[in-house]
């Protein structure tokens, strides 16, 4: 059995959601991978829970799930997350701090410091990723450590795994896709309801699907972020978000969605990168029967291969447990090699 | 294209030979021996791409290698694309927009629907779009695109004519 010691470093809706999952499939996974996953710590914006010798995983998702993790036993009030990633005895960070576009922090210092402390990095942090690809990439690879990022493009739908794993003998010529789930979820009930766009954001808003600020959504910010984490990691491009051409949503009318349904056609806000060339993000016509025309909230990737041809891949693109998923997959994945 | 053709060998080099010297594109070749027209000749149909404009060039050659032309049926525009408009289509202009469009001559707006909600709200359209072949098509593409930033229109287009 390989024990692993697993820092959480940001512990909202996805860390929290992490530690859970953790605690739910431990035994499934050391059962079938001879592995052992053991949270040693917590990062929180007010300070850390620090336990050498193991976090119960689902008691600390609990206390957080009534807003009193500082009440854990082990809690230090105070201590940065920066200074426990540098201090603790652990072999893997999962940062999961929320994504900030303009500067990448905290995560960008974050996962700095873990990979010059030789720790292997987890994450679902669009915004280091969408800032300092090439600088985190190449840290990881001199300091001999592992860099994975499933879980920041399409939640639980795996692309960037399905490449590495599954594609490995193919060149990767095109990509596009329906990359967030909020979008996907406007337009297609502004399709099916005939509803104009303010009254279906009011309502996704209530249902928890949009934010209250829901421009990073809408304007498409969202979609060029993980287009441009697509063309770093898969395409081997070297972009970052002022190179992609971005058009968001909130001009798309019931009357447009109607004269495209009448014609076989839905509107879809796609990100694509094809031969790469410029990425782009606008919404696009997509027909009825094309593998691309998912609805709901559901995220859909569809890539162009040399060998295999068009493979597509859909599922949720958001939620704490399907995230998670991609998540233990990397952690996974980092051992079994 | 419809042929008749001698039932004898190199009948259909000779009609082929003169598609391929013009510069055309064979698309395909359907070659029925066992159905002969009253004649006792071979009908063939031939489907290709040239520059319209040596067409008749084309036609005094086959003729002179003793070919029978039967049918000729000219399909200008192969290529469709459809796109979604939104903004204030009638106020910048529709007319300006379409003959920019039929003006380039290897592209023509084929369909138009227009839905107007409201006064002072933005209508949205959907435009058909016929060019002669892909790379025409591209440029057509291209053009709306300028004609619609520079009348602040959006422009949706298919994720087919990427």
């Amino acid at each position: 059995m390989k024990k692993v010691r697993i820092l959480i470093i940001g512990f909202g809706v996805i860390g929290s959601g992490v530690a859970r999952a953790i605690s739910e499939k431990r035994e499934f996974i050391s059962d079938k991978y001879g592995i052992d996953f053991e949270v040693v710590g917590i990062g929180e914006r007010d300070g850390c829970v620090v336990c050498p010798e193991g976090i119960d995983a689902m008691e600390a998702y609990k206390l957080k799930q009534e807003g009193a993790l500082n009440k854990h036993p082990c809690w230090k009030d105070g201590v940065s997350s920066i200074d426990l990633i540098k201090g603790a005895n652990a072999d893997i960070v999962i940062e999961a701090t929320p994504t900030n576009i303009n500067s990448g922090e905290p995560g960008l210092s974050h996962m700095m410091a873990a990979f010059n402390t030789k720790k292997h990095v987890v994450t679902s942090n669009k915004g280091p990723l969408t800032i300092a690809f090439q600088k985190l990439k190449k840290t990881a690879e001199k300091n001999g450590v592992q860099f994975r990022f499933e879980a920041a493009v399409g939640g639980a739908m795996p692309v960037l795994n399905l490449v590495r794993e599954t594609l490995q003998a193919n060149e990767i010529l095109g990509i596009e896709g329906i990359l967030n789930g909020t979008c996907n979820y406007i337009l297609t009930r502004m399709s099916t309801e005939g509803l104009p766009y303010e009254h279906v954001l009011s309502e996704a808003q209530e249902l928890g699907i949009a934010e209250a600020d829901p421009t990073y959504d809408v304007d498409g910010i969202d979609t060029a972020c993980k287009l441009v984490i697509l063309a770093n990691a898969i395409l081997g491009m070297n972009v970052s978000y002022k190179d992609v051409d971005v058009t968001g949503i909130t001009q798309i009318s019931p009357e447009a969605l109607k004269l495209a349904s009448d014609d076989g056609y839905v509107i879809k806000l796609i990100g694509e990168i094809q031969d790469r060339n410029r990425p782009r993000v606008a919404p696009r016509l997509v027909p009825k029967d094309h593998p691309l025309a998912v609805g709901g909230a559901l995220n859909v990737i569809s890539l162009r291969t040399d060998l295999a041809g068009e493979i597509t891949v859909t599922g949720k693109g958001a939620g704490a447990i399907e995230t998670s998923s991609s998540i233990l997959s990397d952690l996974i994945s980092i051992y079994k090699a | 294209m419809n042929l008749e053709l001698k039932d004898m060998p190199g009948q259909l080099v000779l009609a082929l030979q003169p598609i391929s010297e013009f510069g055309g594109n064979i698309v395909s070749v359907l070659h029925q021996r066992d159905k002969k027209t009253p004649r006792g000749l071979i009908p063939v149909q031939i489907t290709f791409e040239m520059d319209g404009e040596k067409l008749k060039e084309l036609i005094n050659r086959m003729k002179s290698n003793g070919i029978t032309i039967a049918q000729i049926g000219e399909d200008r525009l192969r290529e469709k694309a459809t796109m979604v408009l939104i903004g204030h289509i009638i106020h910048s202009d529709i007319r300006d927009t379409i003959d920019r469009i039929d003006s380039t001559r290897y592209a023509e707006v084929k369909d138009l629907a227009v839905s107007m909600p409201g006064v002072d709200q933005h209508s949205a359209a959907r435009v058909v779009i016929n060019a002669a072949g892909k790379k025409e098509m591209q440029n057509a593409i291209q053009l709306l695109r300028d004609i619609a930033r520079e009348k602040e229109l959006l422009l949706i287009e298919s994720i087919e004519e990427a």
